[in-house]
């Protein structure tokens, strides 16, 4: 048996899907509280590693290494550091809640949870994934099974959001896969270990470290997604039903700004000099302005919310850019932060949209004396949106902009001039869908139910604590953080890049 | 500054009524249903009264130490400690801050008490406390908070509480957009208030010495000598950027917009939060950072002509409102416009003490105001009142008072802090005899305006019908759903009885208290010409850069600058001239007397002046006031009653600006963003549905996945079923479980 908790979190979701398979096809409750079974060991599990991470070394833990393909020196290689820790306990954290949320689904409910579960699988392995081959295959098996479910689960344009997203990521993958291969076969003896071809950065000539690191980029940045890759997003969506949106938004897109802390930054540190003005800060800074000013266009709901992560997930590259202590672990911190407020923004988008079957802005009206209770809990999610100080995204949005402050000011500025539009759509939102005189359509809507409310309670107070006590996070990713943005200062000076790079800088 | 006594009861302060907020937020509802009213009454102000208790605890163990040594800290916990960066949980208690806590947590208090009266028919009773103790809460935190950063905690707790509070009758669209305008026009100010701090902490940090820490600011600031951000000398950019954030809380031009459209909230909120508390926060923050304004004459020069800009506009526009709490909401901007001008020319504990009076005779305003809503059912307009002196016997007195002291009438409060003001903004260096001429001439609009006020609403013949139903905006009753029943049991209580009433002593108290300290509360700063001692002003003096402090005039902030090699020549002339007048001001104190003596007479018959003129409008009725605005209907008074239609420039402007280009935006992204798109993906199915038609025998992976697309993109209905994902789950599960797990176990 495997000892190893990563291991268990990976494979107890796959066990899992194949137990679903199993079950009757007309046992709709065996089969959700099956999925829930299976997913509640792994939040244990991460509770667990929460315990016991050891938050004074960047050294990897919790490692299993075994070969898997020796022929093609692939390794079943798993463990994390204080970048990959967060990322397994929020997907630990989002899984159970994302069953409970799906509890009303009725169109096969067998083939979605097996589904589910397979993609709970493929994200914790791309998070604990430490060879590059091992992360690249669950990589693609993520495709599959978020492909099938807004394709079966969603909306009306749900083949059309199902295909753009999958033609999307596939061409990600594509190049993704290539930079793999020649990492590979740049290393003698070749190897996917991503430690191994860390070490091996000094050896990576200047061109080799563009090309692998715009080509790794693009990969990376269809998922986050930074502009312009980003339109899938808002059609996957708007289709995907409420679970999936919750999973896609709250953990999915972080694999992108994962994926370049992982591979780019100790990789490819002269890449992630060079490019870390434009392609990091400046399309950062414009994923956040654009994000904000398109979604106060947006008049259906869930299309808002999926601009404003295009928006909050431009903080986070905008973070890692700054190449700064602060903004480093803002950025990570802000990955966590919008999983979890995100998170409760689409679930509560769900909650209306299950009761009113519509999510149009302006066909709404005075909900919150209809439904006061969920109200509250709209507020709580609206205000943590907008950073408001006390919650959590405020502590990473603040980390992300004091640190992007020391080399971009000009670029800081623009980003900062978000916290009023946020501000802005945000409490349009608010006012047109919940303020006002009550829609005499919606007087009966029920308000907020138990279950609904269990899936909100553990985000809230992750929100609020988060926000009193950081350091809750911050001491977790510390430590690997830093080690990795010395890693990437270090390999610029020994290149002299840092010449280069701190007038670029300079001039901006 | 010494290092601070540790004490562990000031994060009480905080929490007490963050606790009352917690509890009646999660179970007031529960409480106000199950137990009653009075339960989620004692819930709320418990937690007032232990925050006062300590508050007063504080201010008496600092009076037991040595001026320069008050300075209690409570660190509760590390917050944010990344880096240079190293922020705690902690509150601080310096003369400034026990100050302001004292005013948030008595005042407060006594804001609370009304309150039980004045929403006593509120449904939502619950909700308005839990709304009011968080804001409290919120203040605490601004004034307690020992760094930039929890200070901005406050800063924009206080914001959300002020939205909640203004848009607290949701159901009225006006409301809740009167919410929606305050919280966004504050976070403009916010976001200078941010760009502001992390422009000094990287400034600070870039020798080493990076702090947003307000004790360790004060001992490092001069680091920032010779650093300059965006072309500015770092100081400068510093309290510019500050500076908007001011603006955006205390209600200052550029942004003050919000603050008259705030009285859409419950009144005691008006007097609680957009008079006595929240709004002066920008006034605090300008005296907290006091060491770094005055390495900044530019910035102070703007503070000062903003601050005057400010105080005369908004009188001007208070002269034309009817409704009885747009007067007061313009004559409190006008009022901080008055603070900031003591900031601007370096007379903080003036400005502070402003804030002090201030502070009691607005609060007590707005509550007789309150008082008098309350006695007409919501009724605000001032044309509709009118002879309430003989059935409000309490709300007229402690009115009347608080108005003499607003106008500074000597001997109330008003007419030392406000006189303080102007004698400072005439003999400063910094200051101006023009500052002094703008200044003085507003105070003579604002007894104009309130005396109009008083007569139209106290004197001469009840003008509302007997127990009549208003037309005021705070009438929420009709609108407000499940609150129609109480409020039908309102009117017709009200009509039961026939004419105006007064209100409980529940209300009137706290407008007694407060009336005291409108009369008294002046003689604590009395000046040294009138024989006093600036008690006030001492209490403040740790608190102040030693380079800023003087008697009245003399030292100051820009010699200090210069003299750190700031490098600005305006600040070096500037220095030379209050070298200058330094000396002067030394042979010529005697004199400078005798100048005193000369302006508090003007001002005070200036004062006069309005009340006389008022008093001819609108009691004795010798002079119409028709006469003027028909005479003036094309120009100056059409301007004055439509507010200089600032609203509706920044409505074609910036709101219509921002809105056009979201909607341009929006339409790029999804016509040519999303159509290249398109385009792209009807391109390769164009280009797969040949090579599938050329090459249908070749396959590999790549191919196969554009296959596949195309498949299911030309047949969409049936790619998708439900009965085809077995087969595709079963090749993936079993696929990934037999090759992993096989080398695994």
């Amino acid at each position: 048996m495997p000892t190893n908790p990563l291991t268990w979190m990976i494979f107890l979701p796959l066990l899992g899907a194949a137990v679903i398979l199993c079950l009757p096809r007309d046992n709709h409750s065996l089969v959700k509280w099956t999925a829930l079974a299976f997913t509640i060991p792994a939040l244990l599990l991460a509770i667990a590693i929460y315990q016991g991470f050891d938050r004074t070394t960047a050294q990897m833990q919790y490692v299993t290494k075994i070969p898997w393909i020796p022929s093609f020196n692939i390794e079943y290689f798993v463990g994390i550091d204080g970048l990959s820790v967060t990322m397994v306990l929020l997907t630990a954290l989002i899984a159970p809640i994302c069953v409970l949320a799906s509890w009303e689904i009725d169109k096969a409910p067998k083939a979605y949870f097996a589904l589910f579960l397979v993609l709970i699988a493929a994200m914790m392995g791309v998070f604990c994934a430490l060879d590059f081959f091992l992360f690249f295959v669950f990589w693609e098996v993520m495709l599959l099974p978020m492909y099938f479910l807004i394709g079966i689960w969603g909306g009306p344009r749900r083949e059309y959001a199902a295909i753009k997203f999958f033609l999307y990521t596939m061409v990600g993958s594509v190049l993704m896969l290539i930079a793999m291969l020649a990492l590979y076969f740049h290393n003698d003896p070749h190897t996917f270990d991503l430690l191994k071809l860390a070490e091996a950065r000094s050896t990576y000539s200047s061109t080799f470290q563009s090309l692998a690191w715009l080509a790794l980029f693009v990969g990376f940045a269809i998922k986050i997604p930074a502009f312009p890759f980003h339109t899938w997003l808002p059609d996957a969506h708007v289709e995907a039903p409420t679970a999936i949106s919750v999973i896609l938004a709250g953990v999915l897109l972080k694999m992108g700004t994962y994926g370049i802390l992982r591979v780019n930054f100790p990789i490819l540190p002269e890449g992630t000099l060079r490019y870390a003005f434009w392609l990091l800060a400046a399309l950062g800074t414009w994923n956040i302005v654009y994000g904000a000013l398109c979604a106060m266009a947006q008049k259906d709901l869930k299309k808002l919310i999926a601009y404003s992560s295009i928006s909050h997930m431009g903080y986070v590259m905008f973070g890692m850019a700054s190449l700064t202590a602060e903004g480093i672990d803002g950025a990570v911190l802000q990955m966590f932060n919008h999983g979890t407020v995100t998170a409760m923004l689409f679930l509560l988008v769900g909650v209306i949209y299950d009761r009113a079957h519509h999510r149009n802005i302006d066909g709404f009206g005075g909900l919150a004396s209809i439904m006061p209770v969920y109200t509250a809990w709209v507020a709580l999610a609206f205000f943590a949106a907008m950073g408001l100080p006390g919650l959590s995204a405020f502590i990473s949005e603040v980390l992300v902009l004091l640190g992007g402050w020391r080399n971009y000011p000009g670029l800081t500025a623009v980003a900062a001039s978000a916290v009023v539009l946020t501000a802005g759509y945000m409490l349009w939102a608010m006012q047109r869908v919940y303020l006002g005189k009550p829609n005499e359509k919606y007087l009966s809507l029920p308000d907020i139910n138990r279950r609904e409310i269990a899936t909100l309670v553990p985000l809230g107070i992750i929100v609020i604590v988060l926000g009193v006590y950081p350091h809750a996070i911050l001491d977790l990713i510390d430590t690997s953080l830093q080690h990795l943005n010395g890693t990437v200062l270090a390999a610029g000076k020994a290149a002299g890049a840092v010449a280069s790079a701190a007038s670029g800088v300079a001039a901006h | 500054m010494t290092n601070p006594i540790l004490v562990d009861y000031l994060r009480w302060i905080v929490l007490a009524p963050l606790l009352g907020a917690a509890i009646n937020g999660l179970a007031g509802a529960w409480l106000q249903k199950r137990v009653g009213r009075h339960a989620v009454t004692a819930v709320a102000l418990l937690p007032i009264g232990i925050a006062f208790a300590l508050a007063v605890k504080g201010f008496l163990q600092l009076l037991s130490i040595e001026p320069e040594q008050r300075f209690l800290l409570d660190s509760v916990s590390k917050w944010m400690h990344i880096g240079h960066l190293k922020v705690d949980m902690a509150f601080w208690l310096d003369p400034l801050s026990s100050m302001m806590t004292l005013v948030i947590t008595g005042i407060g208090g006594l804001i609370h008490l009304y309150s039980v009266g004045y929403m006593s028919e509120e449904p939502s009773y619950w909700r308005y406390f839990t709304y009011l103790n968080l804001f409290t809460a919120a203040m605490l935190t601004l004034v307690l908070g020992d760094s930039l950063l929890t200070m901005f905690v406050g800063w924009e707790g206080v914001g959300l509480c002020s939205y909640a509070l203004i848009g607290f009758w949701h159901r009225e669209w006006a409301n809740a957009s009167a919410g929606s305008k305050a919280f966004i026009t504050n976070r403009v100010g916010d976001f200078g208030f941010v760009l502001g701090m992390f422009g000094l902490f990287w400034a600070l940090d870039r020798t080493g010495q990076g702090t947003v820490v307000f004790r360790e600011l004060a001992q490092r600031v001069h680091l920032l000598d010779g650093q300059t951000i965006a072309g500015l000398a770092a100081a400068t950019f510093v309290t510019l950027m500050m500076f908007v954030g001011a603006t955006g809380k205390s209600a200052q031009i550029p942004l003050y917009v919000w603050l008259p459209d705030a009285m859409a909230g419950p009144t005691p909120v008006s007097a609680l939060i957009h008079a006595a508390t929240m709004v002066t926060a920008g006034v605090y923050m300008i005296c907290r950072l006091n060491f770094l304004f005055d390495m900044a004459p530019t910035t102070l020069h703007v503070v000062a002509a903003i601050g005057t800009l400010t105080a005369f506009f908004a009188a001007t526009i208070g002269v034309a409102q009817w409704d009885i709490k747009k007067v007061l909401a313009y004559s409190t901007v006008s009022q901080l416009g008055f603070m900031f001008i003591a900031m601007g020319v370096g007379a903080y504990t003036t400005g502070v003490f402003h804030l002090f009076t201030h502070a009691f005779f607005k609060a007590c305003l707005f509550l007789g105001s309150g008082s008098v809503i309350h006695a007409l059912h919501h009724e605000q307009d001032m044309r509709h009142m009118g002879g309430l002196k003989k059935y409000m016997p309490i709300t007229f007195w402690t009115f009347l008072l608080s108005t003499l002291a607003l106008c500074g009438i000597p001997p109330f409060a008003g007419f030392f802090s406000k006189d303080e003001i102007l004698w400072k903004a005439f003999s400063s260096p910094l200051g101006s005899p023009v500052l002094w001429a703008i200044g003085t001439l507003t105070a003579g609009f604002t007894a104009f305006y309130m005396f109009r006020q008083v007569f139209l609403v106290f004197y001469g013949e009840y003008r509302g019908s007997p127990g009549g139903h208003g037309h005021g905006h705070d009438d929420h009753g009709d609108d407000h759903g499940h609150a129609t029943t109480a409020h039908d049991d309102g009117h017709g209580h009200g009509g039961h009885h026939g004419d105006p009433h007064e209100s409980p002593a529940l209300m009137t108290i706290p407008l007694v208290i407060l009336a005291l300290g409108a009369v008294l509360t002046g003689f604590l700063n009395v000046p040294g010409a009138l024989g006093g001692h600036h008690v006030f002003d001492q209490w403040l003096a740790p608190v102040i850069a030693k380079a800023a402090h003087g008697e009245g005039h003399g030292a100051h902030g820009a010699p200090a600058a210069v003299a750190r090699g700031h490098g600005v020549e305006a600040a070096v002339e500037h220095e030379a001239k209050v070298l200058e007048h330094d000396l002067e001001t030394v042979e010529h104190d005697v004199e400078d007397a005798t100048w005193e003596y000369l302006l508090m007479a003007v001002s005070v018959t200036v004062a006069f002046g309005g009340i006389l003129l008022a008093w001819l409008m609108y009691r004795r009725k010798s002079l119409d006031p028709s006469t003027f605005s028909e005479a003036w209907s094309g120009g100056p008074y059409r301007a004055v009653y439509n507010k200089y239609w600032i609203d509706e420039l920044y409505d074609a402007t910036v709101i219509r600006g921002t809105l056009a280009l979201s909607n341009l935006l929006a339409t790029f992204d999804r016509v040519v963003v999303d159509g290249i798109v398109n385009g792209a993906g009807w391109v390769v199915r164009q280009v797969s549905a040949l090579e599938g038609a050329f090459d249908r025998g070749v396959v590999d992976g790549l191919v196969n996945l554009v296959g596949s697309t195309s498949l299911a993109l030309g047949n969409r209905a049936r790619a998708l079923q439900t009965g085809h994902i077995y087969s595709y789950l079963y090749a993936i599960v079993i696929g990934v479980v037999v090759v992993m797990f096989a080398r695994l176990l």
